[in-house]
């Protein structure tokens, strides 16, 4: 019996074009009236102010799932002092805003992301931080990394190097807030309406599935 | 004045207002804390208004998971005990519109509802089913009752001294100035009572309940959105809430509010230095050293009232 590991394929062809929504200010946390594009003015600006809290009050999960993680501690330090963002780690996902992916994502840890992501309140945002989230950087060939983060779950920032150095990682965040109070941050709501896409993704590379249709 | 000149209607517009600011200053409080502690790091630190823009955002959120009722009603009876525990001490001593609903044995009461809040936390915490959180609960209730002994001795000290357990007569008999404030005239029951308080309050060196590193943010692992925000501000009352108690105990209350906002800004603050300075103790430890000195003052406290 064979008992090399061959990892399957992953889907050609990327996220579905077109259905990405536009909705004009992300608000509200389940899909509704508010996704609606003409929505009152005053809808309109109580979501910019919604927009304007939630930008200026990430919770980040301290979850690391690769090497890259080992550039988020610094930013806790008084060099970077990500806190004067108002971005604070939570070691919870019940309390977390922000996902950081930190590097390489093993098919092993994308079930505990996923679990993880699904049990955060929307709305959410992941940061994909380092080359490997891309294009699976140096471990492109590697038998049991995911090379390209997008295809199994939505990320709203990129954050390009190997690896990013804290200033690129406080460049970022400070890119996701200006994506959150301009309501084009809305990688959570893709998810949401994409939810059959991304499942059959992970459940093309996650070959041991045992996780419930959605973690609540 | 008595607080019965005000009638109901006045009364209970005051109670909003005493409710809303104390919300309000424990949470301006809170951001202080993290704007002290990050010089003290040497970091620029969050905006001091951070607390805020942090509860709002909490609130704005929703949740769709389902933990059972006592899950929800957790941090309801936290944020009840905290205000349950902020009306029945006077802020301002002689004003009727912040005296409160202080009453003859009230003293007894204000310890009951400082236990309830943290009871109905554990219970409501417990029924989240997180491991994480059910140890929190367990340390958290071992540290609760090793400092509930010393500081329950300082207050039956100060009652002893005064000859009741009624907060309003206990801080009329410390008017007169500073020398008869009860840190002074009883200073063992002083010391017990502050460093009770230090347990009390949860920050270092006895914020293993809360652990963030090791049992992820104690009893609140599982609670998220509105339950959040209203563990937040009830956090926030009741901190502000000790500070009160303690300052009508110790020292003299206030007979202004400006003279309530600075005594409570330094009894608060009087934890928050010891923690910056001292690590963190573990379960044990802190129950023996409550049980020790602490408890031993206390003890110290009450003979003496009784012999002298």
């Amino acid at each position: 019996m064979d008992d090399k590991i061959v990892k399957p394929e992953p889907p050609l062809g990327g996220p579905p074009q077109g259905s990405r929504p536009h909705a004009p200010v992300g608000d509200g946390c389940f899909l509704g009236e508010e996704m609606k594009p003409q929505a009152p003015s005053y809808k309109e600006a109580l979501a910019r102010i919604k927009n304007w809290f939630r930008a200026n009050s990430l919770w980040v999960m301290a979850y690391g799932t690769g090497c890259g993680a080992i550039e988020l501690r610094p930013l806790a330090t008084a060099r970077f002092d990500m806190e004067r963002l108002g971005i604070a780690m939570r070691p919870t996902p019940r309390q977390s805003n922000v996902l950081i992916v930190s590097g390489y994502l093993a098919v092993k840890s994308l079930k505990r992301v996923i679990r993880s992501y699904e049990q955060m309140p929307s709305p959410k945002w992941i940061v994909a931080l380092g080359s490997c989230t891309i294009n699976g950087g140096m471990y492109w060939d590697s038998y049991n990394t995911i090379n390209r983060l997008d295809l199994y779950l939505p990320v709203d920032v990129y954050i390009n190097g190997c690896m990013p150095r804290p200033e690129a990682l406080v460049a970022g965040f400070q890119e996701l807030m200006r994506r959150i109070k301009k309501g084009e941050a809305d990688g959570w709501r893709h998810y949401m309406e994409n939810l059959d896409w991304y499942k059959e993704n992970q459940k093309k590379i996650i070959t041991d599935w045992d996780l419930p249709e959605y973690n609540w | 004045m008595s607080p019965s000149e005000l009638s109901l209607l006045p009364k209970l517009f005051w109670v909003v207002v005493s409710v809303v600011g104390a919300i309000a200053y424990g949470l301006v409080i809170g951001g202080i804390i993290r704007k002290v502690m990050a010089r003290i790091q040497g970091r620029i630190g969050p905006p001091v208004y951070q607390p805020y823009l942090d509860l709002f955002k909490v609130i704005f959120q929703r949740t769709a998971t389902w933990h059972g009722y006592m899950f929800y009603l957790g941090p309801v009876f936290r944020a009840a005990g905290a205000i349950g525990l902020f009306l029945l001490i006077p802020v301002v001593f002689g004003d009727p519109r912040f005296d409160n609903f202080s009453f003859n044995g009230d003293l007894l009461m204000v310890m009951y509802f400082m236990f309830f809040g943290c009871l109905g936390m554990a219970l409501g915490a417990a029924e989240g089913g997180h491991p994480h959180s059910v140890v929190a609960i367990t340390r958290g209730l071992s540290q609760m009752t090793a400092y509930e002994l010393p500081f329950s001795l300082a207050v039956v000290a100060i009652a002893a001294q005064t000859g009741s357990f009624s907060v309003h007569q206990i801080v009329a008999a410390q008017q007169g100035g500073v020398g008869h404030w009860f840190l002074f005239t009883n200073p063992l029951a002083a010391v017990a009572a502050f460093l009770a308080f230090l347990g009390m309050n949860m920050y270092s060196p006895f914020d293993i309940v809360l652990a963030p590193q090791e049992i992820p943010i104690g009893p609140p692992t599982e609670y998220n959105s509105a339950f959040m925000s209203a563990m937040m501000s009830g956090r926030a009352i009741f901190g502000v809430a000790k500070c009160v108690l303690y300052m009508d105990l110790f020292l003299g209350g206030a007979t202004t509010i400006l003279a309530a906002i600075v005594k409570v800004f330094f009894i608060y603050f009087w934890s928050i230095f010891v923690g910056a300075v001292f690590p963190r103790f573990r379960t044990e430890q802190a129950v023996r050293f409550f049980l020790g000195w602490p408890t031993a003052a206390g003890v110290a406290a009450v003979l003496a009232v009784m012999l002298f």
